[in-house]
């Protein structure tokens, strides 16, 4: 194989590293916040606000429903307001993070449902403040929960931003289809494969390791 | 210490405050508990137990009446206030509600971050506390690892490192073997010696207000039917919800083969079951060999038992009084006129 595949191969894994880092880091900072808020503000929970739970629901909902694929395409304005472009990484970053701040919310909300509801009752019963619950109840409680939620997240980051390629994302999708698929090149297309399954291996594996870690129950 | 006027709680489905599907869990509720007195409410699941102890720390909120706590009046109070008069009750639970994420001192340690204090003073106060419930030594383990006696003394160690004046006990022992049941009993006994405190439990076990309660109350549909000193209530129940806990506890019931010879009404040859329940001075008395000088009649005990209830005695029995009718009946009274209580089961017909 030629030094300038070995560069090309090397440069798409690392775009591939890039979009779902900057993806997963954002959408973590936003998602694990609105799972919260999306969990808080039921009925009978301690910041109960049914109208606000509804409509961040149906927010989410949206979100969760449109293929990735149109969103990618759909919001290339905003893209381009955002990143001032429309093409590139960067460009591939931002439905990537969007796409994905709806699926972390879902999980979170879902891993800080598992928590016994005896345990916000016993915070209650010693004067703890919604904040303080949240901070030191729900959260601390649900942290496998929500590191299992991230892991199955960047895991699905990777699979989608192999699609960046139609936005001229790069990374291993992109570079997969147009020299492996398009160009005939059952190499490259392996190799891309290959390293995508050892990405995701990675991810889980330490995932797994954060999850057990964070797990006294 | 802790007084309830009047407190009702009632639940309406999903906030519709008029309809008929309204359950009111909680009728009418008066209690006072003074302090330094232990005080158990006993009643069957579903009979708002639950309700009335959530009351007490407004985890559920009175619909109507005022919950005061040391003096002051909780069911005025919301928000920062409310979260500071908590800080004066603790609790514990049936599932111990310990968070799985933090090791025992953690745990200890939490009701005081909620309050803002420093880390080493949390320090200094958390250690006394788990060397008082004995686990001094588990101090860095994490709950999963403890038996559930264990976690119970965590979660009271917990309740008491705001140093409240009250603490709230919701089926506290419920989860818990007979063993270890006794031994978190003995410890809530020591702290109500020890630090004065003022204990408000509910139950559904008469073992549990037997051994520490100084006075109980009953409740039924939500409603506190029957309250005394727990002496007299093993003695002598006012309500038959009363008597059919007692009995249950003491076991204390006819032979079934005679359960079925039981009639309502005497017959013409028939001799009257009694259940007799003495305490006091009737105790040291040789009642039935009286009976049987005295009003000449044969006494045939079916079961017995001897119970020791906040330092009285209790006997009971369960005896068939065999002779005429007439001296029978004067059998009862003789045992009335000595301080007995005296219920007649029924009558059964002579085999001869």
């Amino acid at each position: 194989m030629s030094s300038a595949m070995i560069d090309l191969i090397l440069k798409a894994t690392l775009d591939t590293l890039y979009m779902v880092a900057a993806s997963g880091v954002i959408s973590a900072l936003v998602g694990i916040p609105l799972g919260v808020l999306l969990y808080v503000t039921r009925p009978r929970q301690i910041l109960a606000e049914p109208t606000l739970n509804r409509v961040l629901g149906a927010i989410t909902n949206i979100g969760r429903s449109i293929p990735f694929i149109i969103l990618m395409v759909a919001i290339i304005p905003f893209t381009r307001m955002l990143v001032g472009s429309s093409i590139g990484t960067n460009a591939a970053v931002v439905p990537l993070t969007i796409a994905a701040i709806p699926f972390v919310a879902r999980l979170v909300e879902g891993a800080l449902n598992e928590i016994p509801p005896g345990l916000v009752e016993a915070a209650q019963s010693m004067g703890a403040t919604p904040w303080q619950i949240i901070t030191k109840v729900l959260v601390p409680e649900a942290r496998g929960g929500i590191f299992t939620a991230l892991t199955v997240t960047v895991v699905t980051l990777v699979s989608y931003s192999a699609m960046a390629g139609a936005v001229g994302g790069g990374g291993l999708g992109d570079l997969g289809i147009r020299y492996g698929y398009n160009r005939f090149n059952p190499t490259i297309m392996l190799i891309t494969v290959v390293i995508l399954v050892v990405m995701v291996q990675g991810f889980q594996s330490l995932g797994d390791y954060l999850v057990r870690k964070s797990d006294h129950k | 210490m802790i007084r309830l006027h009047d407190v009702s709680k009632t639940y309406y489905p999903k906030g519709r405050r008029s309809s008929s599907a309204a359950v009111t869990a909680l009728k009418h509720a008066d209690l006072h508990v003074p302090q330094g007195q232990i005080h158990g409410v006993i009643g069957l699941s579903g009979a708002g137990k639950s309700t009335l102890i959530r009351c007490v720390n407004l985890l559920e909120r009175p619909t109507t009446g005022t919950v005061t706590v040391d003096g002051q009046e909780l069911t005025a109070l919301s928000g920062a206030a409310l979260n500071q008069a908590r800080h004066r009750i603790g609790m514990i639970f049936q599932h111990f509600n310990l968070l799985t994420s933090r090791t025992v001192f953690a745990n200890v340690a939490l009701p005081l971050e909620l309050m803002g204090m420093k880390r080493s003073e949390i320090r200094e106060r958390v250690t006394p506390l788990l060397e008082l419930v004995g686990l001094a030594d588990k101090a860095r383990q994490y709950p999963a690892q403890l038996s559930g006696g264990q976690k119970q003394r965590v979660a009271i160690a917990r309740a008491l490192a705001s140093r409240p004046k009250v603490l709230l006990c919701d089926e506290a022992t419920s989860a818990l073997d007979p063993h270890t049941t006794g031994a978190i009993l003995e410890l809530l006994r020591d702290i109500n010696q020890k630090l004065g405190l003022t204990i408000l439990l509910i139950t559904h076990e008469m073992e549990v207000v037997k051994s520490i309660c100084h006075r109980v109350s009953l409740i039924a549909d939500g409603e506190l039917v029957e309250e005394a000193e727990v002496g007299d209530f093993f003695t002598a129940p006012r309500t038959q919800l009363g008597r059919d806990f007692l009995n249950d506890f003491l076991e204390l019931e006819p032979p079934r083969a005679l359960i079925e010879r039981l009639e309502a009404h005497p017959g013409p040859h028939s001799h009257p079951v009694v259940r007799l329940a003495f305490s006091g001075d009737a105790v040291s008395t040789p009642l039935i060999s009286r009976l049987a000088r005295e009003c000449s009649v044969e006494v045939s005990i079916l079961q017995a038992k001897v119970e020791s209830i906040q330092e009285r005695t209790l006997g009971l029995m369960i005896a068939e009084l065999m002779g005429p009718a007439e001296k029978t009946r004067e059998a009862l009274d003789y045992l009335e006129s000595h301080d007995l209580q005296v219920e007649v089961l029924g009558h059964v017909q002579r085999n001869d």
